[in-house]
């Protein structure tokens, strides 16, 4: 037993593989049994994934989800950043150029109304609960936008740190919200082309929350989605200290 | 050579992320600006033209469409690794916070995508695993939700 976990931590990523692959087994089990696939099996992986990530937060007391527990360490380098650009630059492959030149002038807009959006309405609850200086609601707000903008906004003006940290929760709630509410209201939006998903990854502009919640409505939107999303947090970050806080402190 | 297609992948992916780098150096950002959207335009741009082909054809090919199969577990293990109790234990405000923007943002999508030319909807989904991407020919089932 004691050479058996031996082996298993020393090969994290190739322990990943096997544990992942048996979840989206799994999954996909779940999807044509239990719910004649109406549930596309990756959006539950992606849900068993979370769910998994819960449990283990709440018993390791770690911030890493499953990554947190020894044996299943690999995790988190198969689910990390480097391998998540990687795997998302590689659905590019076979994008079709002419409908990306459709979607760019709306996509770009998408980005920007995407940011502004999110942000106002994160700064509103903040002052609906109470929040009055600046740079509090300037830093909900950034939250709101994403969970990388939050903290680099709070940071540059100067917010306390337990603001910072429910920017951060209001980010990961958006994240998280995004990856399991996409495919179900994806009928409901329209977003079955290109050209929407690219609206769609500007607006919402979390990268991990536009890739989970896409793969698990239609993989092949994915590309087009993340394409946007990917300068989503670059304008978060741009606006959020300069502009946006100006605009607040103005306003307060 | 397999290998030609993944070291295309991962050229394309660190010349995105230097550019990205470079471009939030420029605007005095602490982020990445569109470095991994940077990195898929570069490959985007090589498998259509001529000089990249044989980087963008036969074997090299399989070795993009591999990590282009592999998208969906990655994504799974990046859901395996959030910091979801974060998010439940956030308290009333971060949770308000996070779906408001979320409703608001998914309420703006059709608005949104009624401007500019628009695009078909896509042919209905194979139910296998798929393959982000590429193009599934139409099948019998519909696997989306």
């Amino acid at each position: 037993m004691e050479t058996l976990v031996a082996v298993i931590s020393a090969n994290g990523l190739i322990t990943a593989f096997a544990v992942v692959g048996i979840t989206v087994w799994i999954s996909y089990l779940m999807s044509a049994r239990l719910t004649a696939g109406r549930i596309h099996g990756s959006a539950i992986a992606i849900i068993l994934g979370l769910a998994a990530s819960y449990w283990a937060g709440s018993v390791t007391g770690g911030s890493r989800g499953v990554v947190d527990i020894g044996v299943l360490a690999g995790i988190g380098l198969m689910g990390g950043g480097m391998m998540r650009d990687f795997g998302i630059v590689s659905t590019a492959f076979g994008v079709h150029i002419s409908e990306l030149r459709k979607a760019g002038v709306v996509g770009v807009i998408s980005i920007f109304a995407g940011v502004i959006v999110s942000f106002i309405v994160g700064a509103l609850i903040a002052v609906a609960f109470g929040y009055r200086d600046a740079e509090s609601i300037t830093t909900i707000g950034a939250g709101a936008v994403t969970y990388s903008v939050g903290p680099v906004t709070g940071t540059a003006i100067g917010a306390s740190s337990d603001v910072i940290a429910l920017s951060v929760a209001a980010g990961v709630v958006k994240s998280i919200l995004v990856m399991i509410g996409t495919p179900l209201v994806a009928k409901q939006i329209g977003l079955n082309n290109p050209q929407s998903a690219m609206v769609f990854g500007g607006l919402m502009g979390t990268t991990s929350g536009v890739a989970g919640g896409l793969a698990a409505t239609d993989p092949r939107l994915v590309p087009y989605g993340a394409m946007t999303a990917t300068f989503y947090t670059g304008l978060g970050c741009l606006m959020g200290p300069s502009i946006l806080y100006f605009i607040v402190r103005a306003l307060v | 050579m397999i290998i030609y297609g993944v070291a295309l992948l991962a050229a394309c992916l660190l010349t995105g992320l230097y550019v990205g780098e470079l471009l939030g150096q420029l605007l005095g950002v602490q982020a990445n600006v569109g470095g991994v959207g940077i990195a898929m335009l570069l490959l985007v741009l090589a498998s259509s033209t001529q000089r990249f082909e044989p980087l963008v054809t036969g074997a090299s090919a399989t070795g993009i469409n591999f990590w282009s199969a592999m998208y969906i577990p990655i994504i799974v293990a990046m859901a395996a690794s959030q910091n979801v109790v974060a998010a439940v234990d956030g308290g009333l405000l971060a949770l308000l916070a996070g779906v408001a923007a979320v409703v608001v943002s998914f309420a703006l999508v059709p608005v949104l995508s009624r401007f500019g030319p628009q695009s078909d909807p896509l042919p209905p989904l194979d139910s296998t695993p798929g393959t982000p991407g590429t193009l599934a020919t139409p099948s019998k089932t519909s696997g989306g939700v």
